[in-house]
């Protein structure tokens, strides 16, 4: 289960809208490399993880993920609560409001709505951490490409938070494939899929 | 409570908000490190120290200016359920 928190992982107070920074920032909401992709893959992959600390670094980074949803999610309101008519027709955000008004929803900046095909959930561990190693460094990439377009410091301190943290989950995610090569065949790894064909290599029975 | 950064603050739930904010992270960044190094004595050591700290002002804060979390929050005093009135957090200033 999980307790909600009346506060965000890390301050975001902006001041001025900007319906243009809205549409780029709103990608690591529900675009292919955004937070709610980061959260939706590792909670989901956590399940067929056959080691215990394994399916807890999977937990708590996809936990760590959704207050990071949290915060994309407070820029791009903060950015579009206050715009006025002639701001949203100037700026070409018509295209989001006539759908959304002002509301948060998960799409690309290019206007793709979110898809569960934007991540994986293989039943093979480290094919999944494989996978989220890459979409660190992908989420780490288009935080630093959205960091060349902003330069206001009530936007791009956030922003640089969350890369951050990109960095640190890309090495824990790091740590948890060594533990989990560890635990098998230095010779071939992938003799088998530890958590569907063998029971004892697993610690669960 | 305690001095961490030279920032200005407009009110002292601003700061103790801000401390609530460095204090959690800490016990955030350790959790990670401690899943993949679970037997870091050192690690544990920090992580009870500030996940201690984290609790006793999240306390602090529920009682001056109502609760971040259910767990602290407290209707016996002011007979009002806060939960519900407070703040959001995407609404900025002290949030």
């Amino acid at each position: 289960m999980w307790n909600y928190e009346r506060r965000l992982e890390y301050p975001v107070n902006i001041k001025e809208s900007n319906a243009n920074l809205a549409q780029v920032i709103i990608s690591q909401y529900g675009g292919p490399d955004g937070e709610m992709g980061a959260s939706m893959r590792y909670l989901s992959q956590r399940y067929s993880c056959p080691y215990r600390e394994v399916s807890g670094i999977l937990t708590d980074i996809g936990t760590e993920e959704l207050a990071h949803l949290e915060m994309v999610a407070t820029i791009v309101h903060q950015l579009t609560k206050d715009l006025s008519m002639e701001e949203i027709e100037a700026t070409g955000f018509s295209n989001y409001y006539v759908d959304h008004t002002v509301g948060v929803w998960p799409q690309a900046a290019g206007g793709v709505p979110f898809n569960a095909c934007e991540f994986q959930s293989k039943g093979d561990i480290i094919t999944d951490l494989m996978e989220d190693m890459a979409a660190e460094q992908k989420a780490r990439t288009t935080y630093d490409n959205i960091l060349r377009l902003i330069h206001e410091p009530d936007i791009c301190e956030p922003i640089k938070f969350l890369r951050m943290r990109e960095v640190v989950h890309f090495q824990r995610f790091g740590e948890a494939l060594r533990i989990v090569q560890d635990k098998l065949n230095e010779k071939n790894f992938y003799a088998f899929n530890p958590g569907f064909d063998c029971d004892e290599c697993s610690g669960k029975k | 409570m305690l001095q961490l950064m030279n920032t200005h603050f407009a009110s002292e739930q601003e700061k103790l908000l801000h401390d609530i904010g460095i204090l959690n992270f800490v016990t955030i960044e350790l959790s990670l490190y401690l899943d993949t190094h679970p037997a870091d004595r050192n690690a544990m050591e920090y992580f009870n120290h500030y996940n201690h700290m984290t609790k006793q002002a999240k306390k602090e804060y529920a009682e001056k200016f109502g609760p971040l979390t259910l767990e602290t929050a407290d209707t016996t005093d002011c007979g009002t359920w806060k939960w519900a009135t407070l703040p959001m957090p995407w609404e900025g200033g002290c949030a």
